[in-house]
């Protein structure tokens, strides 16, 4: 029997639809013409779709335990490993990895879950506090999530970056419309299936392939983001980023390095609440 | 002969074929933002939950007069002042309420012109005798109610004693007199597309001024096809009788775009003459705000937020 090859769609609110524009752009194989595959070309439509999955699901999961969030980030994990190979494949056939370094790259998206899986439980000991203060009063700092994040990748691909600027703000409360860059676009079908398998509520982490000129402004200027991770490499972006977010004054995430397990990372993807108490009531 | 013995039979095929096709149109800006002012000017603000309050009717009553707060529609819309079509956002048609509510409502609403409907007869089940239905709706219209929403007698209609069901929307329209009466068949119950159209006309031959799809109880509520079948059988009435029915969808209908799809199908059903609030009514709540978010959309090309307008 002839080998089938995955039609590569979009991931919006736990499904995997094609784009209602209908349109696609080719992914080559690594420097040659030859076609991998064909890959959506995701609308404002779209984008707004995911939004609306997005924000209706955040409240509910953010809810969950932190000990059950981490648990399905940490199935996650378990299920890249499964799948392994796949990516791989893609990442050597498409952007022309070595094995090392495709194996280099899987291993540090695994770490990545299980990093973020692990602090779902423990950032608000860490990043909380409590504060000393000038009079009969507790005073808490306490740690929340933003919202709805619109995130944009790295230019330059980078799978360990991607993994963790989704696994942290998701285990945070947190939910994700996510635009990939072009570079490595077709990483969103085995992602795709790893949040589709892990017990993550539906619309919580969302997959878009695009034109970021397309869908930067939409995202941006979108009422119901709350947060804007603006990790791509093209800085010019970032000021019209900043015009647009002024609008329901989103938070703009600044490119962060190419950190993947850092405690940075998640401070990015956290609101932080003073609360104070009288003391003796 | 009985009035409603001669109801036609439904192509539930046909049907649902014909209602899929009005999801898959695509509309011009232009028709688009009109779309959406006559489905705002078109909705029954609706609140029927046992937890409302004279406090929710109030609040309601004055999203009904303002679905955009002035402050919120000046904030978006001052540079866009001088176009007229987005000038000025329209007050919505109706407030749909429990009889026990209804003169807060009135109060609330007097001297703006829009209409407060009451659910009367038991709803939403419509499981109890005649006298009490009755009083139900004298208590409600004695209240201030200017349109009564009744229930058809579902455990009458299923055991086939439609003469009974004829009979009873025949005495509410009596003691409704000029007070408009909505005859809810709640479709969602009837079980099939045959039994909706024989609903639909038993209720336009007692008398009723609008047929509505349902409570808002059950699930299924309005669909398009049961929608596109009532839509049929008030045209082959007014062909028969040249006496217009308004028509109701009710439940299920949040987003602005389901509401184009019904109005869609409502001018190609009845034509423009049914593109009023006089004639045509969506019961809903949430789908206010969708609307305004829209509207929104259309002017400032922005995606905005349904919390924006209010917290209902």
């Amino acid at each position: 029997m002839s080998k089938i090859n995955k039609t590569i769609k979009l991931f919006i609110a736990g499904e995997f639809p094609r784009t209602e524009s209908g349109r696609s752009w080719p992914v080559y194989f690594y420097k040659t013409n030859k076609i991998f595959a064909q890959l959506c070309k995701a609308s404002r439509k779209d984008l707004r779709n995911s939004v609306t999955a997005a924000q209706g699901v955040q409240a509910t999961w953010a809810a969950r335990s932190a000990y059950n969030r981490s648990q399905i980030l940490y199935r996650m994990a378990e299920m890249t490993e499964g799948k392994r190979e796949e990516f791989k494949q893609i990442l050597e056939k498409t952007i022309g990895m070595t094995k090392v370094a495709s194996e280099k790259a899987v291993d540090e998206a695994i770490q990545a879950f299980i990093y973020y899986a692990g602090f779902a439980d423990k950032y608000q000991q860490i990043l909380g506090a409590v504060n000393p203060v000038n009079g009969p009063h507790h005073n808490f700092t306490t740690l929340e999530p933003i919202g709805v994040i619109g995130l944009f990748c790295n230019t330059k691909f980078n799978l360990g970056k991607l993994v963790a600027h989704i696994a942290a703000p998701i285990s945070i409360g947190n939910s994700v419309v996510a635009v990939l860059a072009q570079e490595g676009a077709a990483i969103l079908a085995p992602l795709a299936e790893v949040f589709a398998t892990s017990d993550l509520p539906k619309g919580v982490v969302n997959l878009l392939t695009g034109e970021l000129d397309e869908l930067l402004k939409p995202m941006a200027s979108h009422m119901e983001v709350q947060a804007i991770s603006c990790q791509t490499h093209e800085v010019h972006i970032l000021g019209e980023v900043r015009t647009l977010a002024a609008g329901n004054i989103k938070r703009v995430i600044p490119p962060t390095g190419n950190e993947v397990l850092s405690l940075e990372v998640l401070r990015g993807y956290l609101e932080v609440k003073t609360v104070w108490h009288p003391i003796g009531v | 002969m009985r009035p409603f013995s001669n109801s036609s039979p439904v192509d539930a095929v046909g049907i649902q074929e014909r209602a899929d096709f009005f999801t898959k149109r695509s509309l011009k800006k232009e028709s688009k933002v009109s779309a959406l002012y006559l489905a705002l000017r078109m909705c029954d603000l609706t609140t029927l939950e046992g937890a409302d309050t004279p406090g929710r009717v109030i609040q309601l009553c004055e999203k009904a007069k303002n679905p955009m707060p002035p402050s919120v529609f000046h904030a978006l819309f001052n540079d866009f002042a001088g176009q007229s079509a987005f000038a000025q956002i329209p007050s919505v048609a109706a407030v749909c309420v429990y009889p026990s509510t209804v003169a807060v409502a009135a109060r609330a609403l007097h001297g703006t012109g829009i209409g407060v409907a009451s659910v009367a007869t038991a709803f939403p089940s419509g499981q109890c005798p005649l006298e009490i239905k009755v009083q139900d709706v004298k208590y409600a219209i004695d209240q201030g109610a200017s349109e009564i929403d009744m229930v058809i007698n579902r455990g009458a209609f299923l055991s086939g004693d439609l003469q009974q069901v004829y009979d009873e929307i025949v005495e509410v329209k009596r003691v409704c007199g000029s007070v408009h009466l909505k005859v809810i068949l709640e479709t969602g119950e009837l079980g099939s597309y045959d039994r909706v159209r024989l609903a639909s006309d038993i209720a336009m031959e007692a008398g009723a001024d609008f047929i509505k799809t349902s409570t808002g109880k059950i699930t299924p509520a309005a669909t398009l096809p049961v929608t596109l079948v009532m839509l049929q059988a008030i045209s082959d009435f007014y062909q028969r009788t040249n006496k217009k029915v308004g028509m109701k969808p009710a439940g299920g209908i949040r987003t602005a775009k389901q509401a184009i799809q019904y109005l869609c199908m409502l001018y190609e059903t009845l034509g423009p003459e049914w593109m009023t609030p006089d004639l045509f009514r969506f019961g809903a709540s949430a789908l206010v705000n969708d609307l305004l978010r829209q509207i929104t959309k259309e002017v400032l090309g922005i995606y905005t937020y349904d919390k924006y307008f209010s917290v209902d």
